[in-house]
């Protein structure tokens, strides 16, 4: 998998900082205690405000607030959708879509398929 | 008072003599006079704070899946989130105490509320918050820790109140819930902690104890036989005596077995037999002598990524007992995989470390991997079968382990080879997985690679096998043998590793490893059990693999066998 199809559903907003785009869970327990805290990690190394939710319609919640996160218990095959505003949003954004769809370094495995890069 | 007999399942064998100290949450049932909300608030956060300190700090002491797992509660302490509830009740006139156990409850409904038998064993990690802020609140007498060899009654425990507690003067563990499948059954196990679970709670309702009022019996004398299963309160002077007999004897064997527990294992006619350790955590060699074997001859690779904090209890995955590596799955990243490997190796410190890839299936169901449903899923899709299913997941640990494998002499072992065209295929990814790293310039090696005999037909034709060593499993490999599942009460008896076919079949293989300068080991329980060690040794095995605290009884029966063979 490279990096480009990540830009495909990325919907960047010029320079004021503002991103957006979605992600399926992939990896086996979903999005849950260990995934929860490297996602949280991940968000708090940058500065723009960085949420999750489970529909593009929200509700909306803190990406770097693991106690927020647990609260939606995103299970595999669920679509995470991700926005960020803010300065570096664009990078936020693709860094945690880019989490979510390497599994969060677990076992990313479609439950009969192969292919993961 | 009379004595009270009370009946449970043994999860690690032993047998404690001891008083009774009752875990379940003190704060509720140590009155604390309430101050106003800004001194509650004060509190709460003090003890979030102090709580938060503790599981840092016990993270810090530990390795492995429980790291992950009290990083994870260090984390959910430290999200300002976590307590806003409570500090909003506190401000409107609720004690800090109880307006904490409203918020963590409320947090807990929405985990369980999901649907999601993952999601919903969190609530375990979420009570062991609840109860170390608690015991933060509670006054200093109340949260005094129990006195070493206590006998711990609790109706569950969880892995960081376990890793906690002092367990070097003796003691044991009595839960009302709990599973013999869980990670602190397992890590009870391997300290030779005595513990029992699912106590009768009919029992106690003899006494008139609810869960709530278990409290009455801290304080009271407890003879705890865990392999048994059997707890006895108030004994009678006749069973105190009996009981102090078996104790002795039984420290005593222990005294004996430990003698022999540094020393290398050597025949009473002078073989030695190699004795290396089965771990499935790396916790569980926390504290423990590399001296004392010669190496690791099995290293479970399913509990070792196991869920974060999913072993902690069955009670939340749906009273799921037993349900080892079933509750969460996944083998986490290269990295991490790595890290732990690594951790082990360098244990080890050159000594002979086999890691066996993932062998899911069978027993050991992993959501999502293993399919739902088999008519029988010990003949199913499980172990090596599985894995050649899912290359990415295959791949990944094969990475991990030649990482591993430049620190140490790691060797990968394949579960449930049934032709050689399987081991072929799991040969052709482990070296196209060094190749890849050494074009990305990553340091690793080449680890030799072996394979697990449980299926007749390996151990039959086991010379069609191009493996670089062999590891007899004697658990499976008898029950396929004798078409009979050890876990089957009314055929257990025939599940025997002394059946001659089963011996005859160790001899096959152990003699096709001399021929060929191969090593060849066990790593049943057969290779523990000291009715076995005799026929074993006498089939030809120069190898053992034991847990880690059935060392010193392996080597004690090891000595005392005469071959009475050709010269070493």
């Amino acid at each position: 998998m490279t990096g480009d199809p990540l830009r495909d559903d990325l919907t960047a907003d010029g320079p004021s900082g503002a991103a957006q785009g979605e992600a399926a869970v992939v990896n086996a327990v979903g999005l849950h205690a260990r995934p929860s805290v490297k996602l949280t990690q991940l968000a708090k190394t940058f500065a723009c405000r960085v949420e999750i939710a489970l529909s593009a319609d929200g509700p909306w919640v803190d990406a770097k607030s693991p106690v927020k996160v647990m609260r939606i218990s995103a299970p595999r095959g669920a679509t995470l959708h991700v926005r960020s505003t803010g300065a570096g949003a664009d990078r936020a954004a693709e860094a945690v879509l880019s989490l979510i769809r390497d599994g969060f370094g677990e076992a990313a495995e479609p439950p009969h398929g192969t292919a993961h890069g | 008072m009379a004595e009270l007999r009370l009946a449970g399942r043994g999860a690690a064998p032993g047998l404690a003599q001891g008083v009774v100290s009752v875990l379940d949450a003190p704060a509720r049932r140590t009155g604390r006079a309430a101050g106003s909300p800004a001194e509650e608030r004060a509190a709460l956060l003090g003890a979030l704070e102090q709580a938060r300190a503790e599981v840092e700090a016990l993270a810090a002491a530990t390795g492995g899946e429980a790291a992950d797992m009290l990083g994870f509660q260090a984390a959910m302490l430290a999200d300002d989130e976590l307590a806003r509830p409570a500090l909003d009740a506190v401000a409107a006139g609720a004690p800090a105490p109880a307006a904490w156990e409203q918020a963590m409850a409320a947090e807990a409904a929405v985990y369980a509320g999901c649907g999601d038998p993952v999601m919903a064993a969190r609530t375990a990690d979420l009570d062991d918050m609840r109860d170390r802020v608690l015991a933060q609140l509670a006054p200093p007498g109340a949260r005094a820790a129990p006195p070493p060899g206590a006998v711990i009654l609790a109706s569950d425990l969880p892995l960081s109140r376990f890793l906690a507690l002092d367990w070097s003067r003796g003691g044991a563990i009595v839960l009302t819930e709990g599973s013999p499948g869980g990670h602190v059954a397992m890590l009870a196990r391997a300290r030779s902690v005595p513990m029992v679970v699912g106590l009768g709670v009919v029992g106690l309702g003899v006494l008139g104890l609810g869960a709530a009022s278990a409290g009455a019996l801290a304080g009271r004398e407890a003879l705890v036989d865990a392999t048994a299963g059997e707890v006895t309160l108030d004994p009678d002077e006749g069973t105190r005596v009996a009981f102090a007999a078996r104790l002795g004897e039984a420290t005593a064997a222990r005294g004996q077995a430990a003698r022999f527990r540094a020393a290398p294992a050597v025949t009473a006619d002078g073989t030695r037999i190699l004795v290396n350790l089965n771990i499935s955590d790396v916790a569980e060699l926390d504290g423990l002598d590399p001296a004392i074997c010669d190496g690791i001859g099995l290293v479970r690779t399913e509990l070792l990524f196991h869920g974060v904090g999913g072993g902690a209890s069955g009670r939340a995955t749906g009273g799921a007992a037993g349900v080892a590596a079933g509750d969460t799955a996944g083998l986490p990243g290269e990295d991490v995989q790595h890290a732990a490997y690594r951790r082990i190796v360098e244990w080890a410190a050159g000594r002979p470390v086999v890691v066996r890839v993932l062998d899911a299936g069978g027993d050991k169901p992993v959501p999502g991997v293993t399919p739902a449903g088999e008519s029988n899923p010990f003949l199913g899709l499980r172990g090596l079968r599985l894995l050649l299913r899912h290359p990415a997941l295959f791949r990944t640990q094969l990475r991990a382990l030649a990482r591993a494998a430049a620190h140490g002499d790691v060797r990968v072992m394949l579960p449930m080879v049934t032709v050689p065209e399987e081991l072929d295929a799991a040969r052709a990814l482990l070296d196209a997985a060094v190749h890849e790293l050494a074009e990305e310039g990553v340091t690793a090696r080449r680890p030799m690679l072996g394979i697990m005999v449980e299926v007749p037909a390996a151990a039959i034709s086991v010379h069609r096998f191009g493996a670089e060593f062999f590891s007899i499993g004697s658990n499976d490999l008898t029950q396929y043998v004798t078409a009979a599942g050890r876990d089957i009460g009314s055929v257990a008896s025939l599940a025997d590793p002394l059946n001659p076919a089963v011996l005859s079949l160790v001899g096959t293989v152990a003699r096709h490893g001399r021929a060929h300068g191969l090593g060849v080991s066990l790593c049943g329980d057969a290779a523990a059990d000291p009715r076995c060690i005799p026929q074993l040794l006498a089939a030809g095995l120069r190898a053992l693999s034991v847990a880690p605290d059935a060392v010193g009884r392996t080597k004690q029966a090891v000595a005392a066998v005469r071959l009475g063979l050709e010269a070493p």
